[in-house]
């Protein structure tokens, strides 16, 4: 079992009343899975996905990803588990500007502290891996939003995580481009990689093999094995 | 993360706004080339006046007859000759680490083969030498028996030298102070200007019975012993302003004064005249002082303003970097190694500004500066303070950010 929620409880405070994010959620994802994870805005699964990113901690339950009981982990613990452990990928790509792709890629490893030869190696690998290698050299501006995407793929990937936890990956792309970065993510999977994806788009989820639906903080719907879109 | 990394983002993020980061160095360089300016003239002018206290011969203490009421009009100093050549002796023997030698000033014509020049003729004692540290450039100086008999000898300064005889050796020549046949037996050092800027080498000395006796004396002087001053040198390590108190308190025994009345003798402490001189470019320091530390403070607030500025503007990166791994402390030292770089460049431009107005200081005022790599490096650690000081708090700003807001942010 790579990822394992119990009883996950969220609760933030709004003036006198309390919102309860996540409302125990219980879920287990197996090494190799792609799931989409859905539901409409307020649902809780922004802050589902910020629990299992180590963005956010939750106010109560046990979360463990792979060997590590996350749930009991301080700052500087959950920021190695965020460098070694997890690959974020943002709707609006997050990428530095001003700063040539590869060095883009390779920032994740900058904070692993790894030596700097074998960083821009990795890094140029992994934007090859990405259909990017002609481009390592090109800044943000010089890129199309897709290769920006795909650059972010490869920031995920360099430090070969346990799991790509992708936000609205295609939120700010074309419906043509849509598909390539969901095929980019389908094909990673395919390799072995865990990827949980968050949308609200049924036409993004389709490329999951597993949809987990989120209402008013809870896990309304778990459909698995589903048949994959092309 | 190693500090390379950290200055190359930081290098990245000044070049992105580099008239920004540029105006807000502007504080700094002001600040520390006024640091450097102020250590510059304030060394230079306290060099100066050592030069002078090393040329006077330090820690000395000038006595003179003081001043005298006759009949309700009160005459100047010098008026009633007051002091005499016991005072000297009695000084000498009574304060053990003082060092006194009379003299009796007055001025003639000296005259050698076809040449005469008109200078200041001194009767003293051999003491004289030592109390102004005044060595000889040739020849000796007077011998006891010398003094004992009132001997026609004479040592001269270097200008009277020059004057008289020129390229020639005046060694055991003849010259003549007011007809009496001198011969020269030793020639002193140059000595250069007094605090006044008179010529201190523009003199004759001659053991003081000889001068009382045979070219300055009066019948009065002859009797009473009188001399024009008494210069007095504490030895090594001794504070002058405690002596200046055991030569008066001894002095006013001697002469019988009672007390609450005026001394008849005025005592000054040569280092303490000089110090007030120190005082006019003190006073230049002081309002650099003023400007460098305000400019600082200034500087510095402008930096933490354009920090606080850089993070906000930055909050998503913020976000991103800590999404990818960045630790509080990565955090923390990145926005505090952009500050403290801010803040250095706008040290070493000071530094240079600073030197360039010094030097332009010493052109167009004509003060003596002192430039120094500890007033540099003092200047550079200021600036280096300012940055840590100032950077902090938008750094730490930056490091508690909640990376779930911060990736938010827009």
């Amino acid at each position: 079992m790579l990822i394992r929620t119990r009883d996950l409880v969220k609760t933030y405070r709004m003036g006198d009343s309390e919102i309860r994010a996540l409302d125990r959620v219980s879920v287990d994802i197996d090494k190799g899975e792609f799931v989409a994870v859905m539901g409409p805005s307020g649902s809780g699964k922004s802050t589902f996905m910020h629990v299992l990113g180590c963005l956010d901690r939750p106010t109560s339950g046990q979360y463990a990803l792979g060997e590590k009981r996350v749930s009991e982990l301080g700052g500087d613990e959950l920021a190695a588990v965020r460098n070694r452990s997890i690959g974020f990928v943002f709707q609006q790509f997050n990428l530095l500007p001003r700063t040539p792709a590869i060095e883009n890629v390779e920032l994740p490893l900058v904070y692993a502290g790894i030596e700097r030869k074998f960083r821009l190696e990795k890094s140029k690998a992994m934007l090859e891996r990405v259909g990017l290698g002609e481009r390592a050299h090109h800044h943000p501006a010089q890129l199309s939003g897709g290769q920006q995407q795909r650059v972010a793929i490869a920031r995920a990937l360099v430090t070969e995580p346990l799991l790509i936890l992708a936000d609205e990956p295609t939120g700010a792309l074309d419906s043509r481009t849509s598909l390539e970065i969901m095929g980019l993510l389908q094909e990673l999977n395919r390799q072995g990689m865990t990827v949980v994806l968050v949308t609200h788009e049924p036409d993004i989820a389709r490329f999951a093999r597993r949809i987990l639906g989120f209402r008013d903080g809870r896990v309304v719907q778990d459909d698995r094995n589903r048949a994959l879109a092309a | 993360m190693n500090f390379g990394a950290l200055l190359r983002i930081a290098l990245r993020a000044l070049a992105v706004n580099k008239l920004r980061s540029a105006l807000t160095m502007l504080g700094i360089v002001i600040g520390v080339g006024a640091v450097i300016v102020m250590i510059a003239v304030g060394a230079g002018a306290h060099a100066r006046v050592e030069e002078q206290i090393r040329a006077l011969g330090s820690n000395l203490l000038l006595v003179t007859p003081g001043s005298t009421t006759a009949g309700g009009v009160r005459l100047g100093f010098g008026s009633r000759s007051t002091l005499t050549e016991d005072d000297a002796g009695a000084i000498n023997r009574e304060i053990p680490e003082a060092l006194a030698a009379p003299a009796l000033r007055g001025s003639a014509q000296v005259i050698w083969a076809n040449t005469n020049w008109s200078t200041q003729i001194q009767g003293t004692t051999p003491e004289y030498l030592d109390v102004r540290q005044w060595p000889l450039a040739a020849g000796r100086s007077f011998e006891p028996a010398e003094m004992a008999a009132g001997a026609k000898v004479c040592l001269i300064g270097a200008t009277v030298a020059k004057q008289l005889f020129g390229d020639a050796d005046p060694l055991d020549q003849s010259i003549r102070i007011k007809r009496v046949p001198f011969t020269v037996i030793g020639v002193l050092e140059v000595k250069g200007q007094s605090l006044m800027g008179s010529d201190q080498d523009d003199l004759v000395l001659i053991p003081i019975k000889t001068a009382r006796s045979r070219v300055l004396g009066t019948a009065s002087a002859a009797r009473n012993r009188t001399v024009s001053t008494i210069w007095v040198k504490a030895a090594d390590g001794v504070d002058t302003r405690e002596l200046e108190g055991q030569v008066r308190s001894l002095l006013r025994q001697r002469h019988r004064i009672q007390p609450g009345t005026d001394d008849d003798f005025s005592l000054r402490n040569l280092a303490e005249v000089m110090a007030t001189q120190e005082a006019s470019s003190r006073v230049l320091a002081l309002l650099l002082a003023a400007v460098a530390s305000v400019s600082l403070l200034v500087g510095g607030i402008g930096i933490m303003n354009i920090m606080l500025v850089s993070v906000t503007e930055r909050t998503r990166e913020i976000g991103l970097r800590m999404a990818v791994g960045a630790r509080t402390r990565d955090i923390l030292g990145q926005f505090l190694v952009e500050a403290v770089t801010l803040s250095l460049i706008g040290g070493f431009v000071g530094v240079a500004v600073g030197i360039g107005a010094s030097m332009l200081i010493a052109e167009l005022a004509g003060w003596r500066i002192m430039l120094s790599a500890q007033a540099v490096g003092l200047a550079v650690a200021f600036a280096f303070v300012i940055g840590v000081f100032f950077g902090f708090y938008p750094a730490r700003k930056a490091a508690r950010l909640n990376p779930v807001e911060a990736l938010r942010f827009e």
